[in-house]
């Protein structure tokens, strides 16, 4: 286990790569979500908004 | 030559003559960009050392670096003025191709602000050291790179014009674009210092050009509309 | 005429907006699935490479983001083509949705091929051809963005950025030539060569299932993105009230 984590050496640059990889995975998962959540509470919103006053003109 | 090919050829003299005049009377568009154009050479020395070999090794980097900083700087004042005064919005609506009459205007702009430059160039090479002879070869390539990034440049500078802060955003914009000006520039002017032919730097400037000169009006008069909406 | 029905119904934004979220679950799992698997044959299973040792995996998160940085360009600038020729905004709204998905990767791409320049070069950067293009490309997407965000108007901001983008990708090409001349003429042959002649089934299989990893990954992303992207540019839509009872 311990000669696999040193990756002959290269263990500081392998996996910090790796780790990289991983975080940009990550933020690209919660920042699309985040996008999504927000447009869609948006968009809710606005539905809510255009049933309350019906008498606004539709689009 | 038939009637449209005259009336495209003197709607474009028009707004050619009319960018040249008005230069005339606003004449520090012209030369600020040439002044600063100088006195970014003159930072190198200072920043680095007075040393004749090691002024001679930058001398092509200092100057492109230069001509492109300066460039965009005067893009600036390309359309900016003409949005703000409305004659951008009647030249879209003139019935003229807007491309054609903004190839005219782009032409004009690199007679103002590119070939200053040009004209510049053997005082710079000469202030940081390049030998004589490669002066002719530094000054056709300023030439044909001022005119890419002069072509380049308008479009950013369209792209740019429905924006508030415009500046920066325009630097951000046509700096990576302008890149492989630089390049070729810089090399062919490395080559001819060292006394090799640059044939090969120049002609690649020339196809770039050829290309700039016929795609970018088509773009730029895109974004004219779409910043003029 | 009926094959393009297909094309007509993607410009509907509702029915965009069910076929991405439909999508999305056959696009996220296997993505996740392919891009671990690649990962853990990258680390594991392929043998390390005779010349660089165990610092040649690095490969297996490098390639894939820089296919993934240019492809998703590529996929942009079709996009803002599309919607600025037939002038559909669906199609502006993919290419909103893929620039920082892309941008984002290439960032990773640049900073895998530092990590990787460290122990092959000996130094943390170095101006070799594909790290700086890919640097030009990093530049290109921040352009893309920043005029995208720089217009209140999202109509506006998507054709402005889209014809960027389009030109952009008509430069691409002389970028890299530029570049890749600039860099053979001021040094040597590069260490760091990602295509190697000949690479044994145990090295190039994990790559391979990495690179698909990758790229759906992209298209799950852009998903989700692109579902966003058609929210936001749908505020007064009435399928919209049908989302809020559904």
């Amino acid at each position: 286990m311990e000669h696999f984590l040193a990756m002959g050496g290269y263990g500081r640059f392998v996996w910090p790569s790796y780790a990289l990889a991983l975080a940009v995975f990550a933020w690209n998962i919660v920042a699309a979500r985040r996008s999504f959540t927000s447009a869609r509470e948006r968009a809710l919103r606005t539905a809510a908004a255009n049933r309350a006053a019906p008498t606004e003109p539709k689009t | 030559m038939s009637t449209l090919g005259t009336g495209l050829g003197r709607a474009a003299w028009l707004v050619f003559e009319r960018d040249v005049r008005l230069a005339f009377r606003r004449w520090e568009q012209v030369t600020h960009p040439v002044v600063f154009f100088v006195m970014i050479a003159t930072l190198f020395p200072l920043a680095l050392s007075p040393e004749t070999s090691l002024l001679r090794d930058i001398a092509p980097g200092v100057v492109w670096v230069a001509a492109l900083l300066s460039s965009l700087l005067a893009l600036e004042t390309l359309l900016r003025a003409d949005l703000e005064d409305g004659t951008l919005e009647q030249l879209t609506l003139s019935g003229q191709p807007l491309g054609w009459l903004l190839f005219a205007k782009t032409l004009a702009h690199w007679v103002l602000s590119g070939l200053p430059l040009v004209l510049a160039a053997p005082l710079v090479a000469t202030a940081l050291a390049a030998p004589g002879d490669a002066v002719g070869v530094l000054m056709l390539a300023l030439f044909l790179g001022t005119g890419v990034l002069s072509f380049i440049g308008a479009v950013g500078a369209a792209l740019t014009l429905g924006t508030r802060r415009g500046s920066v955003l325009l630097s951000l914009l046509v700096l990576p674009l302008a890149m492989p000006v630089l390049i070729f520039g810089a090399r062919a002017t490395d080559l001819a210092m060292r006394g090799e032919p640059a044939g090969g730097a120049l002609m690649l400037l020339g196809a770039m050009l050829a290309l700039s000169v016929t795609l970018a009006p088509i773009a730029a008069s895109t974004a004219v509309r779409i910043s003029l909406e | 005429m009926a094959t393009w029905t297909w094309f007509h119904k993607l410009a509907s934004p509702p029915y965009l907006y069910r076929t991405a979220g439909r999508l999305l679950p056959w696009l996220a799992i296997p993505a996740i699935v392919l891009t671990l698997a690649g990962a853990y044959g990258g680390l594991v299973r392929a043998p390390a490479d005779y010349q660089q040792g165990e610092a040649f995996r690095i490969i297996y998160v490098h390639a894939p983001s820089a296919w993934l940085s240019l492809m998703a360009y590529t996929v942009m600038a079709a996009a803002a083509a599309v919607g600025l020729i037939w002038r559909m905004k669906l199609a502006h709204a993919l290419a909103a949705a893929t620039a920082p998905i892309g941008a984002s990767f290439t960032l990773l791409c640049l900073a895998t091929g530092s990590l990787w320049g460290r122990p092959m070069w000996g130094t943390w950067w170095v101006w070799d051809a594909r790290l700086t293009s890919q640097l030009i490309l990093f530049f290109l997407y921040l352009g893309y963005m920043a005029l995208h965000s720089a217009y209140d108007d999202t109509q506006r901001a998507d054709r402005a950025a889209g014809l960027l983008a389009v030109v952009g990708i008509v430069n691409v090409p002389i970028i890299h030539f530029s570049v890749y001349w600039w860099n053979t003429l001021h040094q040597g042959s590069t260490v760091l060569r990602a295509d190697g002649p000949a690479m044994p089934p145990s090295m190039l299989v994990p790559l391979l299932v990495s690179f698909a990893g990758y790229t759906l990954g992209y298209a799950a992303l852009a998903c989700v993105r692109l579902r966003a992207e058609v929210l936001g540019r749908e505020r007064n839509a009435s399928w919209l009230q049908e989302l809020g009872r559904g």
